[in-house]
């Protein structure tokens, strides 16, 4: 059926409601943005302001108060290692499952599952003191390491279906024709599994960089990542929203506009590929 | 050869997982059965079953076991049925679709505590808040949430960050409907409520499944929404298991008792993860 290009009053009524509903849920965000450009006073005002001019010394102030620069770095350096150092170990157990299937195989998947059903607090206690012994506590090195072992599980899974999805015939191709395993790797499996490696990649980063348990049970002031950053505003002295949404705006939009970017790949990951 | 390979991959991450499972669990197990107080270091010794009595009928554990399945229920629930509805809705083109996707995705990205701090402050705050200006404009009094419905104002945080997870998962689902067939249903003149009972509804029940199942794993330990907000009060009326453990562990330094806790909750999981396993194995095997 061809549809009526025309606005039918239903399409307008879609259009209203779809968007009134969008701009209902973004609103918080929205609002975010607005208040990290305010003054303190202006952040309060009753009515809430619409209308000022906007402010940069907020971001100043944060960066001056309490080195956003520091928390950031560790953000990145350690969702990067973590997502890096997960794909190295998550991607030869996928393909081992994927191109070789054995009996175990399912149970295997399953069981490293359930090692994420664990919850986090239950191994909360064991962590901190295997940390504060070996001396990781609130370093880089044990927030990357304990990051990477939390996303492993659902990397492996997202892998694993991305690579279930190629061809055996391919690579078996490739070896008839006299590939090294090298060969088969670089020149077969690579590009076509790229693109389940990117999108286990993104999710990898994006878990990581908005991991809070952790990060703020084993790190502070050292270590801490943004998500520990934003916890310290919880309830500090005096007027502190403006302050307070420029960090967070500042925490957020990196990873938010990232997400745009990448939405499909990360939905689709999440699901391990079991909705299409 | 053709063997060994294929193993030799596969350890690092069976390997790994496995002393991430095994260590903090055979830790948490000795940890348990031990006095270990953390402010108390000259109580040692064998303590038997007294952590896990002491949890269990600490009055706190009912209320943070309630207050776990509530949390879940109800986010499990709202992002479900809201979910399904707004996928519903943005299913078909209107104009500015795109952005609206856009939009409707991004508080998933927003990181726990950034989210929690967002509404506790900026939206709920009984003074200066946004709700308390709209509740105003209406003539109400303003409620002030994270003391009077604190269990409520984290369910909102949290399945206002999940509702965009659930709402993309059922849109991509509807997109592989097939069309024909709904075209079909409405030349016999099926009306939307058939249609919708009929065709839209079977036609998403794997994905529900999808959301139920990752929700379920993400929010059985929900903990910084609930960390930078309310602490878990007032009283324990906002306390969840994870919290109730971190409770003892890092404010009342009872690691003994936290490990007891965190055993319970190992059993809480592995309930969950049962029930999700037999979900997931049957998409396994399709």
């Amino acid at each position: 059926m061809p549809r009526s290009t025309s606005l039918s009053p239903a399409l307008i009524l879609r259009t209203l409601v779809a968007w009134g509903i969008t701009l209902l849920l973004f609103f918080p965000l929205g609002w975010l943005a607005l208040t990290a450009f305010k003054t303190e006073m202006q952040a309060i005002a009753v009515p809430p302001l619409l209308q000022f001019s906007p402010t940069l010394d907020n971001f100043r102030e944060v960066q001056l108060r309490s080195d956003y620069l520091l928390y950031a770095t560790n953000s990145i350096i350690t969702s990067v290692l973590s997502t890096l150092l997960g794909l190295a170990i998550a991607a030869p157990a996928a393909y081992s499952m994927a191109f070789f299937k054995s009996r175990r195989t399912k149970d295997i998947l399953m069981w490293m599952l359930s090692t994420k059903m664990m919850p986090a607090v239950g191994a909360l206690v064991p962590v901190y003191v295997m940390a504060q012994h070996s001396g990781l506590l609130d370093t880089r090195l044990g927030l990357v390491i304990v990051f990477t072992l939390s996303n492993l599980p659902i990397m492996v899974w997202m892998l694993y279906s991305h690579f279930k999805d190629i061809p055996h015939e391919i690579l078996e191709a490739a070896r008839m024709d006299g590939a090294t395993l090298w060969q088969e790797l670089r020149l077969v499996l690579l590009p076509l599994g790229l693109g389940g490696l990117a999108s286990t990649g993104l999710l990898c980063l994006v878990l990581s960089w908005n991991e809070a348990f952790w990060s703020l049970n084993l790190s502070s002031a050292k270590a801490g990542t943004l998500a520990t950053l934003i916890a310290s505003y919880s309830s500090p002295e005096g007027l502190f929203w403006a302050k307070l949404s420029a960090a967070s705006l500042l925490a957020i939009a990196p990873i938010v506009v990232f997400g745009w970017f990448s939405q499909k790949q990360l939905v689709q990951g999440l699901t391990f590929g079991a909705v299409k | 050869m053709k063997r060994l390979l294929p193993r030799l991959l596969l350890t690092p991450a069976v390997l790994s997982l496995f002393l991430w499972m095994i260590i903090p669990l055979g830790m948490t197990i000795y940890f348990s059965l031990i006095r270990y107080n953390l402010m108390q270091p000259d109580q040692t010794g064998f303590a038997g079953l007294e952590n896990f009595e002491y949890f269990l009928t600490d009055p706190s554990f009912g209320t943070a076991v309630m207050n776990t399945l509530l949390l879940l229920g109800s986010v499990i629930l709202i992002t479900t049925v809201l979910g399904i509805a707004l996928a519903l809705l943005i299913d078909e083109p209107f104009p500015g679709r795109g952005v609206v996707r856009l939009l409707l995705i991004s508080p998933f990205f927003v990181m726990p505590t950034v989210n929690a701090l967002l509404w506790k402050h900026m939206m709920m705050n009984p003074i200066y808040g946004v709700l308390a200006q709209v509740w105003q404009f209406f003539g109400a009094a303003p409620v002030d949430w994270l003391t009077d419905y604190p269990l409520l104002s984290v369910v909102i945080m949290v399945a206002w960050q999940w509702l965009p997870f659930a709402t993309l998962i059922f849109m991509t689902a509807l997109q592989s409907m097939n069309r024909e067939q709904i075209e079909a249903a409405r030349m016999d003149g099926a009306n939307y409520l058939q249609q919708l009972r009929y065709l839209y509804l079977p036609h998403l029940g794997r994905s529900v499944a999808v959301v139920v199942m990752i929700e379920l794993i993400f929010l059985l330990s929900v903990f910084a929404e609930i960390y930078t907000t309310t602490g878990g009060g007032p009283g324990d009326a906002s306390t969840n298991v994870a919290f109730l453990i971190f409770k003892q562990a890092l404010l009342n330094f009872d690691a003994g008792v936290a490990s007891a806790g965190a055993l319970f909750a190992v059993v809480l999981a592995n309930i969950a993860a049962a029930f999700m396993i037999r979900l997931v194995g049957k998409n396994l095997d399709k």
